[in-house]
């Protein structure tokens, strides 16, 4: 009878293991599947990673404006002029402006010879740059590189590597080959200062309200759900509230209008205050939740006990909870700070400079940051623009990675002084 | 004397109580402000005498210069990067999803989720930049440089759908594994193969945490900036075609603000306009997508 059943239901013995068989064989083909997706992911990170760090290296064909071997018979570059030639040079063909400002700053004769070698470059020789190739194509297919060189008149190859330290330094300018991100770099500090001093306290202080004070009321859950919903609005919408608000209706406080001395009458409100209040309010929900998970996880018999001996609310807060949750906490807001880092959008659609010529030295600076720099220069189609964006992000990333493992340092120390002290 | 300080500790207790509602109200007021800014902008765009609501909503072009304001080819381009971006990171997002839920050991979990954070950590700026220097070249390797153009809505999508992934595929993994074990074990005691209890139980089951994944996702896609500034192009163009440069919503805001607009023009009261459509669009995705999520919750607690 049972039988019956099962040969109506599943058909005869071969017919059942040509089923069963059919059923293993698909479970092994989605297998195969999900397994193929997940490597897609891991492949897309590298693929990433991969064409970023692909044209940070890698040959340039430069042409010089003046060649070195028509200021000294017979040298094929600055780097083979001797200590005399070098300042001889300097001295004839500097034009009056530039020799006497030079003068003015450090004698030619006191100059190191590497300083003479990057001055008789950049206002001499003057390389430009024809082409660049990535890593790969400078490794591989160097010959077509080669070919470029003999078909264009006085070029020549370099091999560079764009992520100098003097690119680290330099300011910024229209030529690549001189451009840095020093400016661009002090920017994004000054802004993460801004976006902490305001985004901490406060998305602190709202968790520890929503997570400890809040009782169930419609009013708390309504703050709750409107703190998941901004924490979702996109970044751009946060940069024209910053525009409305910081840059325009708030000018006289922003531009330091209001307070006598510093005022930067060109910033006209896109300072470094307005880009980090608008960041500072886009990392605040982000701060808020994270604060609230950290608070979640202090188990609540550290309450009770802090209560059985006659504490405060405040005082168990401020003694027990804090204290038990703060590795945590610092955590979180280190992860938002570094979404606030990468932001690129808010900051251009409130005006940040894509040009300046001094470093940011207070809140009312006008400023830049990594990221705009980035975009500014990957926005460029001439190729070298993307060598050195490709420089950029790797400086940004590295950024990003030294303060995610301090966060992840902080979080391992505080842990293991808790573990000591209890 | 005792009663005095019981009083006296009564009202300093309340103070941080009271501050710290005030720094939770903070993130109403944020709300509140950026509602208030959008459509007080937004009012004077449409007061603008050659602006009106039914060409707004209707207009096929977009050119503030001329007097055409018709945002439909924006919103097309947003749509059309968006859409893509949903095709590749759901079906790869949810596929990464099950595999680290219900396949992988516990060390290989250990390897990738990492890799899936350090991917959600990387600056959408420098996927901005992966668009333009690989995709872009990939896809006119394929499709010929004479079908794709330089600046294009697939390169943006496809690079947006690499952006969401992890995200999809985080979120979709906690809704997976949020499904009780007495579900799996039961369909295996049914005799279904891992593949079957997956497909036909646990996904089902996880259905309503998996919809509020997706929704958020778009909503992420739609107000994503700095790829489609970067490689979808600068100026709008009605077509169906994604390998044609056209400019979406948000690259239409980025490209007029990162420019040297005056105040109270209508190029300056148009992005504000825009910026209340696209706010209007993601809040009410994140709504539904919260609204859902919440039911899943509650489904199973």
């Amino acid at each position: 009878m049972n039988n019956m059943h099962t040969f109506l239901r599943f058909g005869d013995a071969s017919e059942r293991a040509h089923h069963i068989d059919k059923r293993r064989r698909s479970g092994l083909v989605w297998h195969a599947l999900f397994i193929s997706a997940t490597a897609l992911a891991v492949l897309f990170l590298m693929l990433l990673l991969v064409s970023v760090i692909d044209s940070v290296f890698g040959y340039a064909a430069l042409q010089n404006e003046v060649e070195p071997s028509q200021l000294i018979p017979g040298a094929r570059s600055v780097s083979d002029f001797s200590r005399d030639e070098l300042e001889s040079v300097a001295e004839k063909h500097l034009s009056a402006g530039i020799l006497r400002r030079v003068q003015y700053e450090n004698p030619l004769s006191e100059r190191s010879d590497a300083d003479l070698t990057r001055l008789i470059e950049q206002y001499i020789v003057k390389p430009r740059v024809l082409r660049t190739w990535g890593l790969w194509d400078s490794l591989v297919n160097k010959d077509v590189s080669l070919a470029f060189v003999e078909a264009n008149e006085q070029s020549y190859l370099v091999f560079r590597n764009w992520l100098s330290p003097a690119f680290l330094v330099a300011d910024q300018s229209a030529d690549p080959l001189k451009a840095g991100i020093r400016t661009a770099f002090l920017g994004s500090l000054w802004i993460i200062l801004i976006t902490f001093l305001v985004a901490f306290p406060i998305g602190v202080g709202a968790a520890i309200y929503l997570e400890e004070y809040a009782l169930d009321t419609r009013l708390n859950r309504m703050l709750q759900l409107n703190i998941f919903n901004l924490s979702a609005v996109p970044s751009i919408i946060y940069g024209l509230l910053g525009l409305a608000l910081f840059v325009r209706a708030l000018e006289p406080l922003t531009s330091g209008a209001i307070f006598s001395g510093v005022v930067d009458n060109t910033a006209n409100g896109r300072t470094i205050l307005s880009g980090g209040l608008t960041l500072g309010l886009l990392v605040l929900p982000i701060i808020i939740i994270n604060t609230q998970e950290a608070l979640k996880a202090v188990p609540d018999t550290l309450r009770m006990s802090a209560y059985g001996v006659g504490a405060t609310q405040w005082q168990t807060i401020w003694y027990h909870v804090l204290p038990a949750s703060v590795d945590r906490i610092l955590t979180g807001t280190i992860l938002a700070l570094s979404r606030a880092l990468g932001e690129t959008a808010p900051l251009v659609v409130i005006g940040a400079s894509t040009f300046i010529s001094v470093d940011p030295s207070n809140i009312f600076s006008k400023f830049t940051t990594l990221p705009i720099q980035i975009y500014q220069w990957s926005a460029r189609p001439q190729g070298a623009y993307r060598n050195i964006a490709a420089a950029a992000i790797v400086a940004l990333l590295i950024l990003l990675l030294v303060m995610n493992s301090t966060a992840i340092t902080i979080r391992n120390r505080l842990a293991r002084k808790k573990r000591l002290a209890s | 004397m005792a009663h005095i300080a019981r009083k006296s500790s009564f009202s300093i207790s309340l103070i941080p109580k009271i501050v710290l509602f005030l720094c939770a109200l903070i993130s109403i007021v944020i709300t509140v402000g950026i509602a208030f800014i959008l459509i007080r902008e937004s009012y004077l765009f449409f007061s603008d005498p050659e602006v009106t609501l039914k060409g707004f909503f209707t207009g096929k072009q977009w050119q503030p210069m001329i007097g055409r304001f018709g945002f439909l080819p924006l919103l097309n381009a947003t749509l059309t990067t968006s859409i893509i971006a949903m095709s590749l990171g759901i079906p790869v997002g949810l596929a990464v999803a099950v595999y680290l839920s219900e396949y992988a050991s516990e060390k290989t979990r250990g390897i990738l989720k990492p890799v899936l954070e350090v991917l959600a950590g990387i600056p959408t700026i420098v996927y901005g930049y992966f668009a333009l220097t690989f995709m872009t070249p990939l896809l006119r390797n394929i499709f010929g440089d004479d079908v794709v153009e330089i600046y294009n809505t697939a390169s943006a999508g496809l690079v947006i759908g690499i952006l969401v992934l992890p995200m999809i595929a985080t979120m979709a993994e906690d809704a997976i594994g949020s499904v009780p074990k007495e579900l799996r074990l039961a369909a295996y005691a049914l005799g279904g193969t891992k593949l079957e209890t997956t497909v036909k139980v646990v996904i089902p089951a996880a259905l309503s945490g998996l919809s509020a994944t997706f929704l958020l996702a778009l909503s992420r896609a739609v107000g994503e900036t700095m790829v489609v500034a970067l490689a979808a192009g600068a100026g709008p163009n009605l077509t169906a075609n994604p390998f044609e440069a056209a400019e979406t919503i948000t690259g239409y805001i980025v490209r007029i603000s990162g420019g040297d607009v005056s105040y109270n023009s209508v190029d300056y009261n148009s992005i504000f306009a825009l910026g209340l459509v696209l706010f209007a669009i993601t809040f009410a995705l994140n709504l539904i997508s919260r609204t859902v999520s919440n039911r899943f919750h509650q489904e199973y607690e």
